[in-house]
């Protein structure tokens, strides 16, 4: 999952300082693996240098860094880009596809799309792996029938959330 | 807007039941041999298109169709006829008469169509072989299994060679790979006879047995394949 | 709570009473008794509480209970309806006292005058009070006074409206009051009580009191016959309607028992509570029966039956017999559902069917009929039906057995001939295979109309047998006998003439002719017994009138003739006779002797014998040969040939004759009073018939659209097929048909064999009346058609596609 994406996506509902964007990232995605505050450094850095964000500001303060970020018209587009992108249906996907869901609803965007948009690249590879199947050996078979599962298994998740949006969409926003 | 070449089409689709709207501006064509999975979350109205589609209910408003006929057009002795002949049925369970043998299950809508008794009961044997069921042809559909069942219900839907077969969850209510089977020998003999199949799902792996999905969501339909390209 | 829930805290602490820690307060185990009156409640809640299907199945039950209860609670009024008819026929008769008491102030002389107007009989009764105190009848406070009457309130509804104009000229005495209930035999009871000024000895005799101890007859075999055809006829249908109704919804009390087992309770537990739900709808039934007993008993006044026509309250069961029908009936259904479960075991997890496959033999089915007909042709090949317990007993068990072996044939005709039915078009073979796997229910259903059909027939055979036996002996005799004749007391020829006369001006006579009659005998001699001589009879006319009776060669005034069939011993020329014979043994009489003329010519009667229009005088005398006054009770008989197509002309003689004396009797042949009466119950037969029938019909509605439910994906999907509706239509219509079909050969012909043998048994002519066997054949064929029209409207909505969505 991108990193640099997720946090240009959580600048997008407003300006924030860096110690906000690692707690914003922890409390939404951050699970059980927190983010170190240096990774959150060193992607501004990186996100500044290519134009996505700026700083909005400098506060006085003990801290280490105190600079305040805000997104530019070049980083709203790359998200929106990046969220339309359909990922590349691999096994254990769904920590992107969370993301990218709950971002989708936190910048207003249409979450139902985005699923849309993935199912369609999932099948798609699933019809590969079904023609595949069906004039393959037993071996491509099960191997076939590995990567199906996994890949229906990612579907489901995502028809389950599409069925949860509306709740989803009030813990976020909310 | 009907594609070029379609067989079965289907434009700016209502349909409510009472004040909740199922079907509302739904768009749809499907070409002849093409095998199109119907998606959509539960209660999108996947199950009304498709009977909209098949002329089992007409839709508030919109038109069907098929080849160079207007199926909304037509009344119900028509649409019948038409269902009779043309069109084919899976559904998800159910569906076989339990009084009648499964060799006589198969026969029927041959029957219907006219087919004098040992000619519809012949023909219903070859697609029973077709199906891998022959064996239990004489035996009633309460004493099949579930898979076998299904096989026949395929096998019923079939036997009129129709153009467009119609099948809602036709796995539904089997394990993965009874399921998978029946879409194997489903998909490979609608597309030995060049027919339509109009599959309505909620899994993937049933889904993936398509050339292309449409999804149904608020009564809506979306191409993916337009999206796609 | 729920009742789930506590049947399981029951369940648990019952069969657990000491470990249960997780229970804060464990239950106390309960006794045995109060277990199970705990489970029948529990029943009878889910029966009221249980949703539409619950509520259908209690309805069902209820209603078929409660018409079984009232078929029972009328059969069981039967003896005492007939006690309470013959009690009010006691109360209010004397029909003539052995020793008359002596005229005083509390006696009154009595006679009948009943008549016949358009061919309803009228009881009629002169009374003429010696004194100041005469005997009352129950029913009226004092005698009425002469020229007056008393009349019943359906008398007196008939004088009031115009089509007893007639009959008001004939009872022209003034309606002074209207007999009260306790002086009436039923409601519909034409009667009166006038008084006399007239009335005299012998017309009329005098007694002293009303009410005499006489036996009932008993029950005539017929009325029997009817009773018991009747509640076993209509009593099947109602047993299998119950069977019907109870396995209503079946499978939504299955689910909710497999539920109950799932929670803990044990097989014993669901049966019981499965008993509670049918006992419920059982009571609800006997308090509707009671009720609907009391509504159909009101109908009783309007029935009249073999001159039986009785009040409502004198139906009434007795305290046994009620008893006993307010518990065996609800126990009876209890029964038919736990029949009904056999072979049925609810397990937690849902239903297991172990019922063996019913393999349906032979040789049991033919044995029932074949067993009841074995009782019944002994009784049919006896000469005279004897009215004995045991032969009541061999009627109505071989009656029962008879229909009885219908309902068992019938499940194994059906699936013998079903199971050789086969080809045919797509509706008719969805019908047949439909049958061939399950016949049951439908049989079930069929079971009852065939049932209710055959024992319609055997029962209208029998009414239709007696009515054409009925029917015919009158014709026979009106042909024998075309006339009218009336006789009645008379004490001097001028009556006669008069009489006579009178009837010569009535409007559509003919002609009439008569004579004063009366007995003569030989003198007795003393210490030698008299009635070795018998009875010798002397008719006393005019020439004009003795010239109809014999060929006269002359006649003049004061001439006397022998006849050729006098008793030749006795009577000659110039011999004594007595014309006051001895009538009565005890009590001689005055002997009145009379010598013969010698100048007695014989002739020769023109109709000599015995029978309608012959008679046999030993001698013609003219009235100036004799004094009348010395013969003893002296009679005037009349016959009249009167014009059949002058309407009412019959009823014009009677106001005539009624005028010369109201006592006179009638002897005729013209009104047939079964006729009637056994058509309206032959009408009533049919009604009730046609209602079992229905009642079957709702049967089998319910069968065929519960049935039609289960099935409501399959039939959405033929639908999606391109199947037409008039295929499935048909299949359904095939479907009732074959059963139906069969159940009605199998009626006709039980039915017509039982009603061929009941009518040898009251040895009567066999007939049978085709038009209503066909009538009967035309209701199961409506009642075909009555299901499965009723049965489209559901199958149409079953079909629509909404039986195929999967979520």
């Amino acid at each position: 999952m991108s990193i640099g994406h997720t946090l240009l996506g959580l600048l997008e509902s407003g300006p924030r300082h860096g110690y906000d964007l690692k707690r914003a990232f922890d409390e939404h995605f951050g699970q059980d693996r927190p983010l170190h505050y240096g990774q959150v450094y060193s992607t501004m850095s990186r996100l500044l240098k290519n134009g996505l964000v700026e700083v909005d500001g400098v506060e006085a303060g003990a801290g280490p860094e105190r600079k305040r970020y805000a997104i530019t018209d070049a980083g709203v587009t790359d998200v929106a880009q990046w969220l339309s992108r359909p990922e590349k249906p691999e096994p254990y996907l769904q920590s992107t596809l969370y993301t990218k869901v709950v971002l989708a609803l936190m910048t207003e965007r249409n979450a139902a799309e985005l699923l849309d948009t993935q199912r369609a690249e999932h099948l798609r590879l699933m019809r590969g792996l079904t023609e595949r199947k069906r004039k393959g050996d037993l071996a491509d078979q099960l191997i076939c029938d590995h990567a199906l599962f996994h890949l229906e298994a990612d579907l489901r998740w995502l028809e389950l959330t599409a069925a949860r949006l509306d709740r989803l969409a009030e813990t976020v926003r909310g | 807007m009907t594609p070029e070449g379609s067989l079965l089409a289907a434009d700016g689709l209502h349909k409510a039941y009472g004040a909740t709207p199922a079907l509302d501006g739904a768009d749809f064509s499907v070409h002849p041999g093409e095998v199109v999975a119907v998606l959509g979350p539960s209660g999108s109205g996947k199950s009304t298109l498709l009977h909209v589609l098949a002329g089992i209910v007409r839709p508030d408003s919109g038109t069907v169709r098929y080849g160079d006929r207007e199926l909304t057009g037509m009344n119900d002795t028509e649409r019948s006829a038409l269902r009779r002949t043309d069109f084919g049925f899976v559904f998800q369970f159910g569906q076989l008469v339990p009084e009648l043998t499964c060799v006589e299950n198969v026969a029927l809508p041959l029957r219907l169509n006219g087919v004098r008794r040992k000619e519809a009961e012949r023909q219903a044997r070859d697609w029973l072989e077709r199906l891998e069921v022959e064996d239990i042809r004489g035996q009633r559909p309460g004493e099949v299994s579930g898979g076998q069942g299904q096989r026949v219900a395929v096998a019923r839907a079939l036997a009129t060679r129709p153009r467009v077969l119609f099948a809602d969850e036709p796995t539904g209510a089997l394990d993965s790979l009874n399921g998978e089977r029946v879409m194997t020998l489903l998909t490979d003999a609608a597309r030995d006879t060049s027919a339509a199949v109009v599959l309505v799902t909620h899994e993937a792996r049933v889904a993936a047995y398509s050339d292309r999905e449409i999804v149904v969501r608020d009564g809506k339909v979306k191409d993916m394949l337009a999206g796609l390209q | 709570m729920s009742p789930l829930r506590s049947l399981a805290d029951r369940r648990t602490s019952r069969t657990d009473p000491g470990t249960a820690p997780q229970h804060p307060a464990p239950a106390r185990p309960r006794s045995r008794p109060r277990a199970w009156a705990d489970d029948l409640v529990m029943g009878m809640r889910f029966a009221a509480g249980g949703g539409r299907e619950g509520w259908i199945r209690t309805a069902l039950t209820a209603i078929a209970v409660a018409l079984g209860v009232a078929v029972l609670l009328i059969g069981a009024s039967v003896p005492t309806l007939m006690d309470a008819w013959h009690g009010r026929e006691k109360a209010r008769e004397n029909l003539g006292q052995r020793h008359e008491p002596p005229r005083g102030d509390t006696t009154v002389l009595y006679a009948s005058s009943d008549t016949v107007f358009h061919g309803q009989a009228i009881r009629g009764r002169l009374v003429r009070p010696d004194g100041a105190h005469p005997p009352v009848p129950p029913g009226m406070s004092q005698l009425p006074g002469p020229g007056r009457m008393l009349v019943s309130p359906a008398l007196k509804k008939l004088l009031d409206s115009p089509d007893g104009a007639l009959l008001r000229e004939r009872l022209d005495y003034r309606v002074t009051g209207i007999i009260g209930d306790a002086g009436l035999s039923g409601p519909a009871e034409l009667t009166y009580v006038a008084g006399s000024a007239t009335l005299h000895e012998p017309s009329g005799y005098r007694i002293d009191h009303f009410g005499k101890a006489w036996d009932p007859p008993p029950m005539r075999p017929p009325a029997v016959l009817l009773v018991i055809m009747t509640c076993v006829a209509l009593l099947t249908p109602v047993m299998v309607f119950i069977g019907t109704s109870v396995r209503v919804g079946n499978e939504q009390r299955e689910r909710r028992l497999a539920a109950l087992r799932l929670v803990g309770s044990d097989v014993a537990t669901t049966r019981r509570i499965a008993s509670g739900e049918s006992l419920f709808g059982s009571l609800l039934g006997l308090a509707a029966g009671a009720l609907l007993f009391l509504g159909l008993r009101q109908l009783a006044a309007l029935i009249t039956l073999w001159d039986i026509n009785v009040f409502p309250a004198d139906i009434s069961p007795g305290p046994l017999p009620a008893t006993l029908i307010a518990v065996l009936v609800p126990a009876a259904s209890v029964l038919v559902t736990l029949f009904a479960q056999r072979g049925v075991t609810v397990e937690p997890l849902g239903v297991v069917r172990n019922r063996p496959a019913v393999r349906r033999r032979l040789w049991w089915r033919v044995l029932l009929p074949v067993l009841g007909a074995a009782l019944l042709l002994p009784l049919a090949r006896e000469q005279q039906w004897t009215d004995s317990p045991f032969n009541t007993v061999r009627l109505a068990v071989g009656s029962m057995l008879l229909l009885f072996g219908v309902t068992a044939l019938l499940p194994w005709l059906v699936d013998t001939v079903v199971s050789r039915l086969h080809g045919g078009p797509v509706p008719w073979q969805l019908a047949v295979r439909r049958l061939q796997l399950s016949s049951g229910s439908a049989t079930r259903a069929v079971t009852g109309i065939t049932v209710a059909v055959a024992g319609a027939i055997a029962i209208h055979m029998l009414f239709t047998g007696m009515q054409a036996g009925y029917t015919e002996a009158y014709a026979q005799s009106s042909k024998e006998r075309p006339d009218l004749a009336y006789w009645g007391h008379t004490d001097s020829w001028r009556q006669t003439e008069q009489a006579l006369a009178a009837l010569r001006a009535t409007p559509g006579v003919k002609s009439a002719r008569g004579a004063l009659t009366a007995n003569i005998g030989q003198v007795p001699v003393p210490g030698h017994p008299a009635d070795d001589t018998g009875y010798m009879t002397i008719a006393v006319g005019n020439c004009a009138e003795l010239r109809k009776l014999a060929a006269l060669p002359s006649c003049g005034s004061g001439d006397v003739f022998l006849t050729d069939q006098r008793d030749k011993d006795v009577i000659r020329p110039g011999a004594t006779i007595d014309l006051n014979p001895r009538l009565i043994e005890d009590d001689p009489p005055e002997p009145h002797p009379w010598q013969i003329p010698h100048n007695t010519r014989p002739t020769h009667l023109l109709s000599p014998g015995v029978g309608p229009n012959h008679y046999s005088f030993d001698l013609l005398a003219t009235p100036s040969a004799l004094d009348i006054g010395r013969l003893n009770s002296s009679d005037m008989e009349l016959t009249v040939d009167y014009d059949r197509n002058l309407p009412d002309a019959i009823e014009h003689i009677r106001n005539t004759t009624a005028h010369i004396a109201p006592a006179l009797y009638e002897s005729s042949t013209v009104d047939n009073p079964h006729d009637q009466q056994l058509s309206s119950v032959r009408n009533g037969l049919f009604a009730g018939a046609v209602v079992t029938l229905l009642l079957i019909g709702a049967g089998l509605i319910i069968t065929t659209v519960e049935q039609l439910h289960e099935r409501r994906r399959m039939l959405s999907s033929l639908h999606a097929f391109g199947t037409r509706r008039a295929s499935l239509g048909w299949s359904i219509l095939w479907q009732t048909a074959v059963p139906v079909t069969l159940g009605l050969a199998l009626a006709l012909g039980c039915g017509l064999t039982l009603g061929a043998l009941l009518l040898s048994i009251i040895d009567n002519g066999v007939t049978v009346d085709w038009p209503v066997v066909a009538g009967m054949a035309g209701i199961g064929a409506g009642v075909i058609l009555f299901v499965t029209a009723l049965s489209l409207p559901p199958l149409w909505r079953m079909m629509r596609p909404d039986g195929l969505r999967t979520e």
